[in-house]
């Protein structure tokens, strides 16, 4: 299908710029509040759009794959209910008087932008562009990291800064190192950039160079995904932020910095005599579990608690992608799904709840089930989910991940259940205390969006239950795509 | 083989190496401006001089971006934010400079053993190039280690990227687009930065990165 004058692909990047320049300019909370909610529901409808339209052959700037549709229509939902949700909570900051309104106008201009950039590292199908997307939508973060302006606030956002950049830096290293590789097959000039063409040709080129590019391009991307050694950033970056940011940081960036090297991934695949990325990812995704398990137990800031939950899913994720196979494939783009629904509905209770008890503290907040009967089992809901219990759909990715697992490496699968079954105790024991009990500290009735949350946890109960056959088809094709 | 092509360009990039190494034991702010500054003029040389042997005209934006932003408005900039802090005189390097500089030396032969190595097959300039930008880049990288202060951080990490446009464009015939974004992320990056000095010396009345330490979320 295709109409005149509408490209999905221009309005997915086109809407958000815009929107963030108006958004710049436009006084008045309420006003640009509803026009973020907008702008963010029109670019999730346009995403929608690329399922339906007649794909171009890809460009050299913009591909559309079955890949990328994923990422976009995800990134662009969870990017349109964390707009609702950062309508409220913003409010709630307004009043409190933790924000002025510059710093609004500011806050949702630059969510656009980190739109923006997510989204054109998504489509592009050029490894520099890809790039220069990826640290765009990093450096509008690191600002609202440090919108607070506390001490804390502005610490985390340093500490971002400052890693961040460097993975960058060996990122833009490592895509330089795959242009050389490329360049005796391909030619100078534009079309060793262009990731389809380099994967049409990638066997003939030099496999020492590729290594090197490979390692230094999962140093510099994972350092974004939160793997283990390279994850300084992460839990202070969620913990001191605003919660709509810690949503769409653990829900929708680190899958940008995955995306990045699943290409790449791909890239390699094609190259016969290159090493296998696979048992690095796999060491490192284990190494991220057991670590983030362990750090699970001594967390005293719900928002850092679950900061390192997503540490230990991401690793989840990088560990499947690393096995590889049509199944351990699936499970893991089913799991990224998943856990970027369920981590950023728990971002939106935890926000709500951190507002009306007026602290982090895990062991001020007590009994919330029996004062906010919503957001308390709304969080009950989400932590489940993410502990990776039936019927929810995170326990269906993990299952998938462990018995693939399993069935190919054994021992690895003990490792693997044996971190699951760490952080499930963790969380367990968090919540029990934060859910059940007496109730402590503030019990003022919430003004909470209560519908972004539900809807996501209404997706992630309906694919435990029962997934779509098209989705699965969908996912299957991706995870062949894969390798 | 041994051009004069070759040969100058081999000095230019042999000569960044050379002053990152220099950048490592210098423990004044002041210095350690203008070391950077003497790195930044020397990348736009080494720019230059790519963009005229390989007879492509876009280098030589590179080179002058490189040129008036890092040589000149960018040091002349964080000139002002030291004096304007009053630290001048701040030595603040958290490792001594004897280790330092073995690291850094240390850190210059492993990228030359590695990329002479996997680049056996590539033109000589062009792994030469690699080579020693690969250095610069570790040797930032070591910079921003080594110190405690946001500004030197700071430098350390721009020095970092320079290393990185040196890899650009030792690259032949790479793309422009890559180019300009890096130039372009410098100077947002600067302007970010920018922002955070005055930030934390509003709030903390030093741009010590260590009083900030004291302010971490789990021990409040």
């Amino acid at each position: 299908m295709t109409l005149p004058f509408f490209d999905p692909v221009t309005a997915v990047l086109l809407i958000p710029i815009c929107s963030a320049a108006l958004l710049a300019a436009l006084p008045g909370y309420r006003l640009t509040a509803r026009l973020n909610v907008l702008a963010s529901l029109a670019t999730f409808l346009s995403a929608l759009c690329l399922f339906v339209m007649e794909r171009s052959s890809p460009g050299p700037y913009v591909l559309i794959d079955d890949l990328n549709i994923v990422f976009i229509v995800l990134n662009t939902f969870v990017g349109f209910t964390t707009s609702i949700f950062s309508a409220s909570y913003i409010a709630h900051e307004l009043e409190t008087g933790r924000l002025t309104p510059t710093y609004l106008r500011f806050y949702h201009a630059m969510y656009q932008t980190m739109m923006f950039g997510m989204n054109l590292a998504f489509v592009s199908n050029n490894i520099g562009l890809m790039w220069v997307a990826v640290e765009l939508a990093t450096l509008t973060t690191v600002l609202m990291v440090g919108i607070y302006r506390t001490h804390a606030a502005l610490e985390a956002a340093w500490k971002y800064f400052i890693l961040g950049s460097v993975g960058i830096a060996l990122a833009l290293f490592g895509t330089i190192l795959v242009y050389m590789a490329a360049r005796p097959v391909m030619g100078e000039g534009q079309d060793g950039m262009v990731w389809t063409l380099l994967v049409e040709r990638a066997a003939n080129f030099d496999a020492a160079l590729l290594n090197v590019a490979f390692v230094f391009l999962f140093l510099g991307y994972g350092t974004k995904v939160g793997l283990a050694p390279l994850h300084a950033w992460l839990p202070d970056a969620h913990a001191e932020g605003p919660t709509p940011i810690s949503a769409v940081l653990s829900g929708l960036l680190l899958n940008v910095a995955l995306y990045a090297l699943l290409r790449f991934k791909i890239l390699l695949a094609a190259n016969p005599a290159s090493i296998a990325p696979g048992p690095l990812m796999v060491t490192m995704g284990l190494v991220s579990l057991i670590f983030a398990a362990f750090m699970l137990y001594r967390r005293r800031d719900i928002k850092r608690l679950f900061a390192y939950s997503s540490i230990e899913h991401m690793g989840i994720i990088v560990f499947a992608f690393g096995m590889g196979g049509p199944l351990a494939n699936f499970a893991g783009l089913l799991h990224m799904v998943m856990h970027s629904l369920t981590k950023s509905a728990i971002f939106y209770a935890v926000g709500h709840i951190a507002q009306i008890k007026g602290t982090q503290r895990i062991s001020r907040i007590r009994g919330l089930t029996v004062t906010h009967p919503a957001l308390g089992w709304g969080l009950v809901v989400g932590v489940v989910a993410i502990a990776g219990l039936p019927p929810l759909g995170i326990f269906m990715s993990e299952f998938l991940v462990v018995s693939s697992t399993f069935a190919r490496q054994p021992l690895l699968a003990i490792v693997l259940v044996f971190g699951l079954l760490l952080a499930f105790g963790a969380l367990t024991l968090r919540l029990t205390s934060v859910a059940f009990g007496e109730p402590r500290g503030s019990t003022a009735p919430a003004d909470a969006s209560y519908i972004p949350m539900f809807a996501h946890l209404a997706l992630v109960l309906g694919a435990g239950i029962y997934l779509p056959a098209p989705l699965v088809v969908w996912f299957q094709h991706v995870a062949q795509l894969l390798g | 083989m041994h051009s004069l092509a070759f040969d100058v360009s081999h000095t230019l990039a042999g000569g960044l190496v050379l002053i990152s190494l220099m950048m490592l034991y210098q423990d004044r702010l002041y210095s350690l401006l203008n070391v950077f500054a003497l790195h930044a003029l020397v990348l736009s040389l080494s720019v230059a001089w790519q963009a005229f042997i390989q007879d492509a005209p876009h280098l030589y934006v590179t080179a002058f971006i490189a040129l008036v932003f890092k040589a000149i408005v960018i040091p002349v900039a964080l000139h002002r934010i030291v004096k304007q802090l009053g630290i001048h005189r701040d030595i603040e390097s958290a490792v001594g400079i004897g280790p330092t500089m073995l690291a850094g030396m240390g850190l210059v032969a492993l990228s030359l053993v590695l990329m002479l190595r996997v680049t056996s097959d590539a033109d000589p300039l062009a792994r030469e190039d690699l080579a020693f930008a690969l250095s610069v880049v570790l040797l930032g990288l070591l910079v921003m280690v080594t110190r405690r202060n946001a500004v030197s951080q700071v430098v350390g990490f721009m020095s970092l990227e320079n290393g990185l446009v040196l890899a650009a464009t030792g690259a032949k015939g790479m793309p422009l687009v890559v180019e300009i974004s890096v130039a372009f992320s410098i100077l947002i990056a600067f302007i970010v930065i920018g922002i955070f000095l005055f930030r934390i010396r509003e709030r903390f009345d030093s741009v010590d990165v260590s009083a900030l330490d004291d302010f971490r979320g789990e021990r409040r």
